[in-house]
């Protein structure tokens, strides 16, 4: 499975990436994605989107998908 | 409708006005609640020199033009224009302008704080901030 993951603000800075790609066939969920990435586990407060759209850790990945990773928003 | 992110700085007053003109037909509107967002030059308890708003290119706007729908379905508005600033940002700038368009006061009030805690709760944007003693991140927003 190939899926395209993107870090935003402060955890693109504590990640040291903006955008990585991955390849690997033990990925089924948004969780399997980040512990594909980094070896410490997701701050609780941290959100997921899949595709753009906000999504759960839990919630499955498909071929092809965009995963991105962010702290709590703070816009407006 | 029209949901924006600008990266260069504007005026929310001549945006509502030019709204109204070329988007609301003269006679229909009622009332336009309007909320403006402003950067200080100061927070918690700190000087801020400026700061630098990040967004999620895609997903911010579609968030944004679904909230916006949903509110307009929700309330009956007539219309809603949001515009929200990305980038390098100065105290005394305008960061965000949601505005809403009804016949009648009660839904056009409600849309637009309604509209404006959605943003504030759950828009992707970020803020950076530039200090005399360096920068941080701007860890969450106020409650209101």
């Amino acid at each position: 499975m190939s899926i395209q993951v993107r870090f935003f603000a402060s955890l693109r800075e504590r990640v040291g990436h903006t955008r990585l790609s991955i390849e690997s066939a033990d990925i089924a969920t948004a969780r399997d994605v980040w512990q594909a990435v980094s070896a410490s586990p997701l701050d609780e407060e941290m959100l997921v989107a899949i595709n753009k759209a906000y999504a759960s850790l839990d919630k499955a990945v498909s071929d092809g998908d965009e995963v991105a990773f962010f702290p709590p928003v703070t816009g407006g | 409708m029209r949901v924006e992110i600008r990266a260069t700085a504007f005026d929310p007053w001549l945006e509502v006005a030019a709204f109204r003109r070329d988007h609301l037909a003269a006679g229909r509107i009622g009332a336009s609640a309007v909320f403006v967002g402003t950067m200080r030059d100061f927070n918690e308890g700190d000087d801020v020199k400026s700061m630098v708003l990040e967004h999620y290119p895609g997903m911010t706007e579609q968030h944004l033009e679904t909230m916006t729908q949903d509110a307009i379905s929700k309330h009956h508005l007539s219309d809603a224009l949001v515009i929200h600033r990305v980038g390098t940002i100065l105290p005394a700038d305008d960061i965000v302008l949601v505005a809403a368009f009804s016949a009648h006061r009660k839904e056009a009030l409600i849309a637009c704080r309604e509209m404006m805690e959605t943003l504030k709760s759950t828009a992707p944007f970020w803020k950076k901030e530039s200090l005399a003693s360096g920068e941080r991140w701007v860890e969450k927003n106020t409650a209101g």
